[in-house]
C-alpha cells in the first residue's frame, strides 16, 4: 500500500515535472539562511557564518539529486535520457549506425515475413471458432493398401449416434457448371450434409443456412454462394436470395451469401475456393443406394466439448471394432477397416509444415548471424569508446548504469532496424506474396497483422539484448587504471574482447555452414527432380479443361451413354486438330493431366482372384482417347495402345503401365486378362497393351500404378484436351472454347495451361523453400565474411606495431601474410568443425524434404565447407595484405 | 572516506524515525527546526550534512505520514512546515514497537554470559 502511494505520487511528479525540485531549493535555501542567522548569533562574522552553514548543511548538489530521484521515476528518467544519447551517439557514427541498422532490418524484416507466413498458415489456419475440435473422419483400408478411402452413408449416422461429435459431415467436393450467367462457368462446389455450417461455426452472411429439415435422400436443390461469386457472377445482387441458378441444367435456389473470407477447410486449393454448397443426404441420386460399402466421400467432424483427440480416437476404435463384427459380410477382415480422426489443421497445412518451419528455422539462423554481427561491430566501438567509459566511471558512474546505456544503445539500433524492416517489409510485400506458392493455405489472408507485429517487436528486442549483451557486460568490466593510463595511445582491445570477437566469428561461420548445407541439400534434391527423366514429354504441349454437366435426373443428360458421349469426343478431337499450329490433339479425363496431383482413385477387381474381398485394390485410373500415348509420348512396351477400332460398340478395353504390370501379375503376362474398376457394372475389361512409367502423378515417385481406360466407353465427364503444336497460350483458350461452344453453348472452358508450367507448379512448394532457404544462405554467408573480415582487420590494425618490429628484425613478408591468414583460417575451420555437427542435426531433421540424396550427402557437405573457407581466406586476404604492406618506420613511429 | 562514511551513514529509517518522534512531540516544525532538534537530541549525528534529511523528509510524505504547508517562521521568514499525519501517528506507534523489540532482543545478547547461551 505504501509503495503504491509512493508510486503513484512519483508518477504525478513525472508528470507535472519540476515543481518539487523548485519547492525544494526554496526550502534549503530557507535551511541555510536560518542556519547562517544562527550563526551570526553564535558572534562568527558574516562570511563565515554563510561559510559554515553551508559546509553543515552538505552538497546541495547530490541532496537535489537524492530528491529526484526520490520523488521521480528514475527508471524512466534515465531510459529517456539514455535514448536520447543512443540516438545521439548514433547520429554521431552515421557509417556504424547505417551499417547496423540495415543487417538488424533484413534481419528482422525477413524473420517477420516469414512469421507472417507461419502466422496464418501453421498458427491461425482457420477462422472458425474452436477450430481445435474440428477433426477429419479418414477411413483405410490397410489390408488392401487403400487409404482415405471416404466413408459411407450408413457410417455417417452410426457416427452421428456415437455421441463423440457435436456434428459429424459428409463433404464431397467436386464442380458444376453453371450457366446461365455471361459465360458458362465451372464452380468449385461442395456437397454438404446439412449441419456442416454449423459444424464450422460460420452463419451465411445473407439468407440462411440449409435446415435440418432440408434433410433429403438425394440433393436438395437450395444453394448458398461465396461471397467472390456473388460479387462476381450476380453483382452483389442485394435480391439475390431466391433467385434460381442453372447447375449442369438443375435448377437450384439461392437461399444464403457467405461472409466475405470465409473459406472453406478444404484440403487442397480448389476445395479451399469453394463457391458453392449444395446440401445433400448421400444416400440417394446422384449418390450411390445406401450400403455400408458403397464409400463415397470425406467426413468431418466436430468434437464433443472437453474430449481430446486421443480419447474420441479410442472411442471410435471401439465403435470400428463393434461395427467389424456386426456386418462381417461389409467389413472383411483382409482389409483392416479403420478410422482415424485428424486434426482438420494437420490435414490443411500437413504437408508445408516441414517447408515452413524450415525456413523460419533458416531465417532465424540469418538474423542470429546479423546479430553476431552488430555485436562484433558494437564491440570494435566500445574498445574505441572505451576511455570514455572510463572516464565516466571514474566520475561515479555505476557500472549498472553504464551497462543499462549501452544496452539502451542496442536496444535503440535493433528498434530502429525492426521499424526499418518493417517498413521494407510493407513496402515489398506485393512483390514478396508473388513468390509464395499458391497451394499454401489462406495465402490471400496474409497480412501484418497484430500478432505479427509484436512477433516483430520481440523479435527486435530479444536480437537487441542478444548482440547487446556481451558488448555492454564487457564495458562494465572495464580496468579503469589500465584504460585511463593508455592516455592518448588509442585504446587496445582488452584479450578478453579479442576472445568474444573470435567465439562470434565462429558462431557465425557454424551457423551459415549450416544453412549453406541446407541449402546445398534443398538445391540438389530440386535439381535432380528437376532432371529427372519424366517418362513423357511435355514441350509444346498445351491442356485445356471443359466439363460436362452432370444434372442429377438421368433422363436430362445429353451425355448420358457413350453412345452419345463419342460422337461429342470425335468432333472436338477434331476440331482441336482444325486449330491454328495444332499438330496433335488429345482427349482424355482430368485425371490424365500429367502432374496435376488431381487423384482418381478406382477399384481394381481381377477375374479369378479375391473374389470373396469387398475391397479391392485402389489404383490411379485415367480415362484417354487412343491419341493420348503418342502425343505424351509415353513408349508401348508390350501389347498395342487404343486404336479408333476401340470405339464405343466395340468390346472394352483398357492400358496398363508397367508398374501396375509388375504389382499384380508378376511374372506373369497380363495382357488378355480381364478387370473391372466398378464392382457394380457386369462388363469385364480387357487389358490390351502395357506402356512404360511415366511420372505423370508424381515427379518424386517412379513408377504409381496406373490403369488407363477408354474415353470413347467409358464416358468421362471431366475432360481435358491435349494439343500439341507450335501453340500460341495467349490465344488458345479463347479459340479452344469458341470451338467447344460452338459444339455446346453451354460447356465452360477453363484451365488451359502448358504442360511445362504444370511440370514448373508441381515444384513450386518445393522451388520456394529452396529459393527461400538459399537466399538466406547467401546472406548468411555474406554476413560471415564480413565478420570474419572485419574481425581480422581489427586484429591487424592491433598488432600493426608488432607487425612493425617483426619487419624490423627481418621477418618476409609473406611470412606476414600467411601470419594473418593462419589466423583466419583457424577461425573459418573451428567454425566449420562445430558447424559441421550442426548441419548433420539439421539435415536429419529436413530428410523429408530431400530428393534423391541422402541426408549427409558427402559431395554437399565438402563442397559447402570448401566454399565457406574460400569466403573467409578471400575475406582475410584483404587485411593481411595490408599487414604485409606495413611500413616498419611508420608503424614504429606510431608509438 | 570511510571514517567518513561511518559517521554520517545514518540508516535512512533510523533518521525517519528521528523525524517522526520530533514532529510527534513537538508538533508543526520546519526542516531547520527538526535537523536543529535531532541534532540536539544525539549529539553529532547530523553535524555534517544536515541536508540529507529532506530526501527522508520527501519519502516520508509521499508516503503520506506527514503532510507540509508554507508558512511563517520565528523570524517570520517564508518556510514550509512538516506535521505528523493520522497515518504517521501509526506508522510511529509501529515503528518504535518494532524498534522497542529490536533493542529489546540485541539487549539481552550484549548482556549474556557465555554460560547463557551455552
Amino acid at each position: 500500500m505504501r509503495l503504491l502511494r509512493r508510486f503513484l505520487a512519483r508518477l504525478g511528479n513525472f508528470a507535472t515535472g519540476r515543481g518539487v525540485d523548485q519547492r525544494l531549493r526554496e526550502e534549503m535555501e530557507e535551511h541555510i539562511a536560518l542556519q547562517t542567522a544562527e550563526n551570526l548569533r553564535a558572534g562568527m562574522p558574516p562570511s563565515e557564518a554563510r561559510r559554515q552553514a553551508v559546509l553543515k548543511f552538505g552538497a546541495v548538489q547530490a541532496i537535489r539529486e537524492d530528491c529526484h530521484d526520490e520523488q521521480g521515476l528514475p527508471f524512466i528518467d534515465n531510459l529517456v535520457h539514455d535514448v536520447r544519447y543512443a540516438l545521439r551517439q548514433l547520429a554521431k557514427s552515421p557509417g556504424f549506425a547505417a551499417v547496423a541498422i540495415l543487417t538488424m532490418a533484413l534481419g528482422i524484416g525477413a524473420t517477420t515475413a516469414v512469421f507472417s507466413l507461419v502466422d496464418v498458415t501453421l498458427i491461425h489456419p482457420f477462422t472458425y471458432p474452436q477450430p481445435e475440435q474440428l477433426v477429419r473422419v479418414e477411413d483405410d483400408l490397410p489390408g488392401v493398401g487403400a487409404h482415405d478411402v471416404g466413408m459411407s452413408q450408413p457410417e455417417l449416422k452410426d457416427l452421428e449416434r456415437s455421441g463423440i461429435f457435436q456434428y459429424v459431415s459428409m463433404v464431397g467436393g467436386g464442380s458444376v457448371n453453371l450457366t446461365g450467367s455471361s459465360q458458362p462457368a465451372r464452380i468449385p462446389f461442395l456437397a454438404v450434409t446439412p449441419n456442416y455450417l454449423a459444424l464450422l461455426g460460420v452463419k451465411p452472411e445473407l439468407g440462411r443456412w440449409f435446415d435440418p429439415a432440408d434433410q433429403t435422400p438425394g440433393f436438395t436443390l437450395d444453394v448458398l454462394l461465396s461471397d467472390g461469386l456473388w460479387k462476381q457472377s450476380f453483382g452483389a445482387d442485394p435480391r439475390i436470395l431466391g433467385r434460381s441458378l442453372r447447375l449442369d441444367n438443375d435448377l437450384y435456389r439461392v437461399i444464403g451469401v457467405m461472409p466475405p473470407g470465409f473459406h472453406d477447410p478444404g484440403r487442397t486449393t480448389e476445395q479451399r475456393n469453394t463457391a458453392l454448397w449444395a446440401a445433400a443426404g448421400f444416400s440417394a441420386a446422384p449418390a450411390p443406394a445406401s450400403a455400408r460399402t458403397a464409400r463415397i466421400t470425406d467426413g468431418v467432424g466436430r468434437l464433443k466439448s472437453g474430449l481430446t483427440l486421443a480419447a474420441a480416437q479410442s472411442r471410435v476404435d471401439a465403435l470400428v471394432a463393434a461395427l467389424q463384427k456386426q456386418f462381417p459380410n461389409d467389413y472383411p477382415l483382409q482389409s483392416a477397416w479403420t478410422v482415424r480422426l485428424v486434426p482438420l489443421k494437420e490435414s490443411v497445412v500437413g504437408n508445408v509444415r516441414q517447408s515452413l518451419i524450415l525456413l523460419l528455422g533458416a531465417v532465424g539462423l540469418v538474423l542470429l548471424i546479423g546479430c553476431a554481427n552488430v555485436a562484433n561491430l558494437l564491440l570494435a566501438r566500445a574498445s574505441a569508446r572505451g576511455r570514455e567509459m572510463a572516464v565516466r566511471q571514474a566520475l561515479g558512474a555505476a557500472r549498472k548504469r553504464l551497462v543499462r546505456q549501452l544496452l539502451t544503445e542496442s536496444l535503440v539500433l535493433s528498434l530502429l532496424g525492426g521499424v526499418a524492416g518493417l517498413t521494407i517489409l510493407l513496402g515489398a510485400k506485393g512483390f514478396l506474396l508473388q513468390m509464395v506458392p499458391e497451394s499454401l493455405p489462406r495465402l490471400n489472408d496474409i497480412s501484418i497483422s497484430w500478432s505479427v507485429l509484436l512477433f516483430a517487436l520481440a523479435a527486435s528486442v530479444v536480437a537487441g539484448t542478444v548482440f547487446g549483451l556481451a558488448p555492454a557486460l564487457q564495458t562494465g568490466r572495464l580496468d579503469l587504471t589500465h584504460m585511463l593510463k593508455l592516455e592518448g595511445r588509442g585504446s587496445k582491445g582488452s584479450a578478453e574482447q579479442t576472445q568474444t570477437r573470435r567465439i562470434l566469428v565462429v558462431t557465425e561461420f557454424a551457423l551459415s555452414l549450416v544453412l549453406m548445407i541446407a541449402a546445398g541439400l534443398l538445391l540438389r534434391s530440386f535439381w535432380d527432380l528437376y532432371n529427372v527423366p519424366l517418362g513423357f514429354n511435355p514441350r509444346n504441349v498445351m491442356a485445356v479443361r471443359l466439363w460436362l454437366p452432370i444434372p442429377n435426373d438421368p433422363k436430362t443428360d445429353i451425355y448420358g451413354s457413350a453412345a452419345q458421349e463419342a460422337p461429342f469426343l470425335r468432333e472436338l478431337l477434331r476440331r482441336g486438330r482444325s486449330l491454328p499450329g495444332v499438330r496433335e490433339a488429345a482427349l482424355g479425363s482430368n485425371a490424365s493431366i500429367p502432374l496435376d496431383h488431381i487423384r482418381n482413385l478406382s477399384p481394381l477387381i481381377l477375374e479369378g482372384r479375391d473374389i470373396r474381398s469387398k475391397d479391392p485394390p485402389m489404383v490411379e485410373q485415367s480415362d484417354v482417347l487412343p491419341d493420348y500415348f503418342h502425343l505424351l509420348e509415353i513408349p508401348l512396351v508390350r501389347g498395342r495402345l487404343f486404336s479408333e477400332m476401340d470405339d464405343e460398340k466395340a468390346p472394352q478395353v483398357a492400358v496398363i503401365n508397367e508398374a501396375l504390370a509388375r504389382t499384380y501379375w508378376p511374372n506373369q503376362d497380363p495382357l488378355g486378362k480381364r478387370i473391372k474398376v466398378n464392382p457394380a457394372k457386369p462388363v469385364w475389361i480387357t487389358l490390351v497393351g502395357v506402356v512404360a512409367d511415366a511420372r505423370t502423378e508424381s515427379l518424386a515417385k517412379e513408377s504409381v500404378p496406373q490403369i488407363y481406360l477408354n474415353g470413347y466407353q467409358t464416358t468421362p465427364k471431366e475432360l481435358v484436351i491435349f494439343l500439341r503444336g507450335q501453340l500460341d497460350a495467349a490465344t488458345i483458350p479463347a479459340e479452344v472454347r469458341a470451338q467447344v461452344q460452338s459444339v455446346n453453348p453451354e460447356l465452360p472452358v477453363f484451365g488451359a495451361k502448358t504442360l511445362d508450367d504444370a511440370l514448373s507448379s508441381s515444384l513450386s512448394e518445393r522451388r520456394f523453400s529452396m529459393e527461400m532457404v538459399a537466399l538466406f544462405a547467401v546472406t548468411a554467408l555474406l554476413l560471415a565474411g564480413l565478420g570474419i573480415y572485419g574481425t581480422i582487420s581489427y586484429v591487424v590494425s592491433e598488432r600493426t606495431r608488432e607487425i612493425g618490429v617483426r619487419l624490423a628484425l627481418g621477418a618476409q613478408r609473406g611470412e606476414i601474410l600467411g601470419m594473418v591468414l593462419r589466423q583466419g583460417f583457424g577461425l573459418a575451420v573451428s567454425g566449420a568443425a562445430v558447424g559441421l555437427v550442426g548441419a548433420l542435426i539439421a539435415s536429419r531433421l529436413m530428410a523429408g524434404l530431400l530428393y534423391g540424396i541422402r541426408p549427409t550427402d558427402p559431395l554437399t557437405f565438402a563442397g559447402v565447407t570448401l566454399v565457406l573457407t574460400v569466403v573467409a581466406l578471400a575475406a582475410c586476404y584483404i587485411p593481411a595484405r595490408r599487414a604485409m604492406r606495413v611500413d616498419p618506420l611508420v608503424a614504429l613511429r606510431y608509438e | 572516506m570511510a571514517a567518513m562514511k561511518e559517521k554520517t551513514d545514518v540508516r535512512q529509517g533510523t533518521l525517519a524515525l528521528m523525524v517522526l518522534r520530533t514532529l510527534d512531540v513537538l508538533g508543526p516544525l520546519h526542516g531547520y527546526g527538526i535537523a536543529r532538534r535531532i541534532e540536539q537530541i544525539s549529539g553529532d549525528v547530523l553535524a555534517v550534512n544536515q541536508g540529507t534529511l529532506y530526501p527522508v523528509l520527501l519519502k516520508l510524505e509521499q508516503e503520506g505520514a506527514i503532510a507540509s504547508e508554507w508558512g511563517a517562521s520565528e523570524n517570520n521568514r517564508k518556510a514550509r512546515f512538516y506535521r505528523l499525519t493520522k497515518a504517521g501517528r501509526g506508522v510511529l506507534a509501529a515503528e518504535t514497537r518494532d524498534w522497542e523489540q529490536t533493542a529489546a532482543i540485541i539487549a539481552r545478547f550484549f548482556d549474556a554470559k557465555a554460560e547463557d547461551l551455552s
